[in-house]
């Protein structure tokens, strides 16, 4: 049988032959050093600002809209200026979204947030609950 | 040269569905970490196979079609936002990343996967008017990272088989 060099080519490419060239080593380098530095930013967060919240604050369209206590059951509904409405419900010492009538719906799928810097984010109601440290939110209510 | 032109008018439009079919897939997956943000990009795959074969300007092009096209059949004005800032992002750093010459189709498509998710962060940081979703940037750059390597690797393999055949001649 008598082949072509492009022939040859396509078939040493079908054998898996020629796949040298396709991938370089810098990608790997790139994918490596990536993962390290989410990695580490990652650690840092879990270890030093991890700690269990006492409270959520709420923001809606860059406003905040409210602060709770966690450690309280509750059941809050914000709506934005276009009447579209976010449940947020606080259980057991946890936050989250259980219902919303965003185009996505991509808040209630998040996970319930109890940990410092956590947040659940509504992007069509530019709605953001986020965990906050207690102490300084408690001071702040008492000295008003 | 005509004959070129038609042929990749053709070409472009067999890609553009590509990418509005492997977007609609995308859809149908259930691909959910609990995390905002994280999905495969599949239809990054036409994205980068383009710019590969033809250059930046016709992969402008099919990516903005792209955008416009899926948010306007499965989603809203406001996916369309979302998602345009995420390509844009992604696209400049992929044609920044292929200039230096350093890096392969996979290398070029990683760093796409993690700036499409920094894209989208920004929208939900410029959105919100808070930084409360900048704790999400670790997972959704090592995400980027596997996700971009995948749609990557699959490009590579098709522009191995179709090198001689696509894009520029020679």
């Amino acid at each position: 049988m008598i082949r072509d060099a492009e022939t040859e080519n396509e078939f040493q490419v079908c054998l898996g032959k020629n796949r040298k060239q396709a991938v370089k080593k810098n990608d790997f380098y790139l994918a490596a050093a990536v993962f390290a530095a989410a990695f580490v930013l990652w650690a840092v967060q879990r270890l030093f600002f991890a700690s269990e919240g006492e409270r959520i604050t709420v923001t809606q369209n860059g406003k905040a809209v409210g602060s709770y206590s966690l450690r309280e059951d509750d059941m809050l509904t914000f709506t934005d200026e276009a009447g579209g409405k976010n449940v947020l419900v606080i259980r057991d010492g946890k936050a989250y979204m259980q219902e919303a009538d965003c185009p996505d719906g991509l808040c209630v799928r998040q996970r319930a947030i109890s940990k410092k810097g956590e947040s659940i984010i509504c992007l069509p109601h530019k709605l953001a609950v986020e965990v906050t440290a207690g102490d300084e939110a408690e001071t702040d209510a008492v000295a008003r | 040269m005509r004959q070129e032109i038609r042929e990749k008018t053709a070409y472009m439009g067999v890609l553009l569905s590509l990418s509005l079919l492997l977007s609609y897939v995308e859809s149908l997956i259930p691909f959910y970490f609990g995390v905002p943000g994280i999905k495969l990009g599949l239809a990054n795959l036409a994205v980068v196979i383009v710019l590969y074969w033809y250059g930046w300007r016709e992969a402008i092009a099919l990516n903005v079609m792209r955008v416009l096209l899926s948010g306007f059949l499965f989603g809203n004005l406001f996916m369309i936002m979302y998602s345009l800032a995420g390509a844009v992002c992604s696209f400049l750093m992929m044609c920044f990343v292929r200039k230096t010459g350093k890096f392969s189709v996979v290398g070029v498509s990683i760093s796409g996967g993690i700036f499409h998710n920094v894209g989208q962060l920004g929208v939900a940081v410029f959105v919100t008017e808070t930084v409360a979703a900048v704790s999400y940037l670790p997972v959704l750059a090592a995400a980027g990272t596997v996700t971009g390597m995948l749609i990557g690797l699959t490009a590579a393999e098709v522009l191995k088989h179709t090198k001689g055949y696509m894009g520029r001649k020679g």
